[in-house]
């Protein structure tokens, strides 16, 4: 690996094709199981974790399915009530900790280093090992799930349900462990999405030529950073509570059981816009390029997301409006709780505006879009209806706040993010999804999704209470309960429908050249699917929409080395370059570094010790990641 | 699409330091997100004692000897520590060479000291949530301490080979003196919680 008398080249000596095949070679990940194991290519990496989350969004509608075939009709003994639990437990914790944030982080990792014109993502190893370590996590998650030893404590994990004296068993601790996999692997692309905009925008980037889908993963990155920590410190708690006797939840012992929820949901509810707030960046670089016109009110856009962003963390309590608090305190939750709609609905009007002034191409991204408005609405106005304490304490529990949580959820992330993948796949892949078929997903997903979730605000309202295996005939909820599940049919055959077209096209959809929508942000300025190296040239960025500049040539920087990974440092707010920064090369350690957090935490549901000679090979693999390489990239 | 170029970068250094090397915002995030978790182990002490009819829970208060010694030695460390990112910038190979090894022996000394320390808090992890959230912001904080010990002394054996001389690795060094601050100015607060809360 000592190449260091190697001589050093700069693009500056190359013509176009020797450039681009000097890259490649720098830049190349072999195709080998090696390869596979040592790749620290963003965009493998996101590519991997996309297709993974998307599996875990499979499985998750499966256990939806299930479920709904048992609440088919009154009385059903298809599910034993224990299974069910764990049905309903697995279908929270898979949506949310094993598909939804990190289907929205894998986007960040393959479209922001595109995005701000980079050749790789900051810390591109640990990104490696993030994805290892979710992986794990999720395996370990349905494997417990196969063994009959899956989380029965819903996806919050409520004590004193989850705690020593009730969660007998493992199931609790691999729900707990379950959350240090993810929340480890999110924090670790956080980072890198922090770091990768804060110094590696191509130079030009000011702040206000960040695309607004960046901006919101930067926001998003910061709400991990500052949510998940608790989420991380409760479930370390309750694990200590559960296997060596603390009593942090315990009130025999001046431990407290609401202590719980305050920690939870001051994660869980920021949590909400980890989730909901990439989907705004996706809809805002959709609309655009779809009406032809750069997005209306930029900046309200994006003060909005921080807005939202930091008024997240003000609104847990209203999780926790039926424990009892003081009174002060619920006027004050309700009151932040509708103030987070005043940001949601700049955003929203600044959307219309631009499609108002723009001329739109109804192509499916648009149509999701559309979806999305339409079903966010609702689920929005619903969410300032459960923000008031009143009614908040009616419906509590019930049917109606799990339809609520599925349009805001659903409405409000899964369909801009669908219109996304319709929208990057062409640059991911290389070839266009259907268009036709795509027009059948939207039809089908809007439709089935109204028909299953708008029946659960009835349902609620007529007392149908959450997490109940079956109920009986005399509550007569049977006819709009089968309607329910009929309609979830429909919603499921969007999901196949879409899985087929997007499976399909991977190898037979129309090629796609390098910007087929004529978009205007920088991931379009390179072949579609991009090469390892990203761009032959760092691009230099003159406005807001660079390819709608000038749509024929790309101004670009040259001086970097080529035999080295090599990319730009700029700096923080005007973007001007500070360094010619390397990028380390494929390695294996991340790899090791997993397996050895793997084997940790899970031994250390079984033993404390574990812990212990556990964070010896994790140590190893640590000092064999850091220690240097000796290869061109260590020169400073 | 055709290129036109417009800047030329050649001229730029292959490794930035401080705020232009990625590394020391990473280290920043870092220390935003661990101490996150130190704001809410904090967090969890003060609602704990809210409730408490009586605080400390059935137990004496610590004994505050150890602790205020960790105190001292971490304070005491804030010199060299701070000599060792001077020398780094300066990329004076000896001088980090031996003030990483005093700062080895910085990392070392808090703990020993802390061995101590878990005894004189006069209540064990599980006689009730005092003890638990005692020894859980004690164990927070000693992670941190063994985490920056391990790079110390990794960093320690990496600049006596022929990888030290090199302006990546003086990065590394003002990254390490950097995480050393946070784990210092996050003990006191936890120092403040666990030794004088219960005697005010």
């Amino acid at each position: 690996m000592n190449d260091t008398t190697q001589q050093t080249v700069s693009d500056l000596e190359l013509g176009p094709t020797e450039l681009a095949e000097q890259l490649a070679h720098t830049w190349r990940t072999p195709r080998t199981l090696w390869g596979t194991l040592t790749t620290v290519d963003h965009k493998i990496i996101g590519r991997r974790y996309i297709a993974t989350a998307f599996v875990f969004l499979a499985l998750g509608g499966v256990l939806a399915l299930l479920m709904r075939l048992q609440l088919a009709r009154a009385d059903n003994r298809f599910l034993t009530p224990d299974r069910y639990d764990q049905i309903f437990t697995m279908h929270g914790v898979n949506m949310m900790f094993l598909f939804a944030v990190p289907v929205m982080e894998a986007m960040a990792v393959y479209l922001v280093p595109l995005m701000v014109g980079t050749r790789n993502i900051a810390f591109p190893r640990l990104n490696a090992y993030s994805y290892w370590l979710y992986l794990a996590g999720g395996l370990m998650l349905w494997i417990s799930f196969v063994l009959d030893m899956a989380p029965d404590v819903g996806w919050f994990a409520y004590v004193p349900l989850s705690g020593p004296q009730f969660g007998a068993g493992k199931r609790s601790d691999i729900w707990a462990q379950m959350i240090t996999f993810t929340e480890v692997a999110a924090l670790a692309v956080a980072v890198e999405i922090v770091v990768t905009v804060f110094k590696q925008r191509a130079p030009g980037m000011t702040l206000e030529r960040i695309p607004v889908f960046v901006w919101s993963m930067l926001v998003t990155s910061f709400l991990v950073l500052l949510s998940m920590p608790a989420i991380m410190v409760a479930s370390t708690s309750l694990i200590l509570d559960r296997l060596i006797g603390t009593h942090f939840f315990n009130p025999a012992e001046g431990g407290d059981v609401l202590l719980w929820q305050h920690l939870f949901w001051f994660f869980g509810h920021p949590e909400v816009y980890i989730i909901f707030l990439p989907a705004v960046g996706m809809v805002s670089s959709i609309i655009p390029t779809f009406v032809g016109r750069p997005i209306f009110g930029y900046l309200a856009v994006v003060l909005a997301l921080i807005t939202t962003g930091l008024l997240a963390f003000g609104l847990w309590v209203h999780h926790m409006f039926v424990v009892g608090l003081p009174r002060i305190g619920e006027s004050f939750f309700t009151a932040s709780s509708m103030a987070i709609a005043i940001p949601a609905g700049v955003q929203i009007f600044c959307w219309l505006a631009t499609l108002w002034d723009g001329r739109p191409v109804y192509k499916t991204p648009l149509l999701f879009v559309i979806a999305f408005l339409i079903t966010f609405v609702i689920g929005g106005l619903t969410g300032v209806m459960v923000a008031s304490v009143p009614l908040d304490t009616q419906v509590h529990d019930t049917y109606f706040v799990v339809a609520h949580f599925h349009y805001v959820l659903i409405g409000g992330s899964v369909f801009p993010l669908l219109g996304a993948v319709y929208y990057w796949f062409p640059k991911i892949v290389g070839r266009h999804m259907s268009e036709r078929l795509g027009r059948w997903v939207v039809g089908l997903l809007f439709v089935g999704f109204n028909l299953t979730f708008f029946p659960m605000h009835i349902l609620g309202l007529a007392g149908m209470p959450r997490r109940v295996y079956t109920y009986q005939a005399e509550m007569h909820w049977g006819g709009m309960n089968l309607f329910v599940s009929v309609s979830a049919v429909l919603l499921a055959l969007g999901f196949l429908l879409f899985f087929v077209d997007a499976l399909r096209s991977i190898r037979r959809g129309p090629p796609a050249g390098h910007n087929p929508w004529r978009a205007s942000t920088l991931e379009w300025a390179t072949s579609s699917p991009p090469p390892n190296y990203n761009f032959t040239r760092i691009p230099v960025v003159t406005s807001a929409e660079p390819l709608w500049q000038d749509p024929e040539v790309l101004p670009v920087s040259s001086g970097l080395r080529v035999d080295r990974r090599e990319l730009l440092v700029t700096s923080l707010t005007e973007a001007k370059p500070q360094a010619r920064e390397s990028s380390p090369r494929n390695s294996i350690w991340p790899f090791l570094a997993a397996l050895a957090t793997t084997v940790m935490l899970i031994t250390s549901i079984f033993s404390p010790w574990a812990v212990l000679w556990g964070s010896i090979p994790l140590l190893a693999a640590l000092i064999g990641w850091f220690w240097p390489k000796g290869t061109p990239e260590d020169e400073g | 699409m055709k290129e036109r170029v417009v800047l030329n970068v050649a001229e730029l250094p292959l490794h930035g330091m401080e705020s232009a090397s990625p590394t020391w915002w990473g280290t920043l995030t870092y220390m935003l997100l661990e101490g996150s978790a130190f704001a809410i182990a904090i967090g969890i002490y003060l609602y704990l004692l809210s409730l408490a009819p009586a605080w400390p829970i059935a137990a004496p208060p610590p004994s505050p000897g150890p602790g205020t010694l960790v105190m001292l030695i971490l304070l005491a460390s804030l010199f060299p520590n701070w000599l060792v990112g001077r020398w780094a910038k300066q990329q004076a190979l000896r001088k980090v060479q031996w003030g990483t090894a005093v700062m080895t022996l910085f990392g070392i000394a808090p703990l020993v000291v802390r061995v101590f320390e878990f005894r004189a808090l006069n209540v064990w992890w599980d006689a009730n949530a005092y003890g638990s959230i005692l020894w859980l912001l004690l164990g927070l904080h000693t992670a941190h301490v063994l985490t920056d010990l391990a790079d110390t002394a990794v960093l320690l054996v990496v600049m006596f080979t022929r990888h030290g001389p090199n302006r990546r690795r003086f990065g590394d060094i003002q990254d390490n003196v950097l995480y050393w601050y946070f784990v210092v100015a996050t003990w006191i607060p936890i120092y403040f919680c666990i030794y004088w809360i219960p005697r005010l």
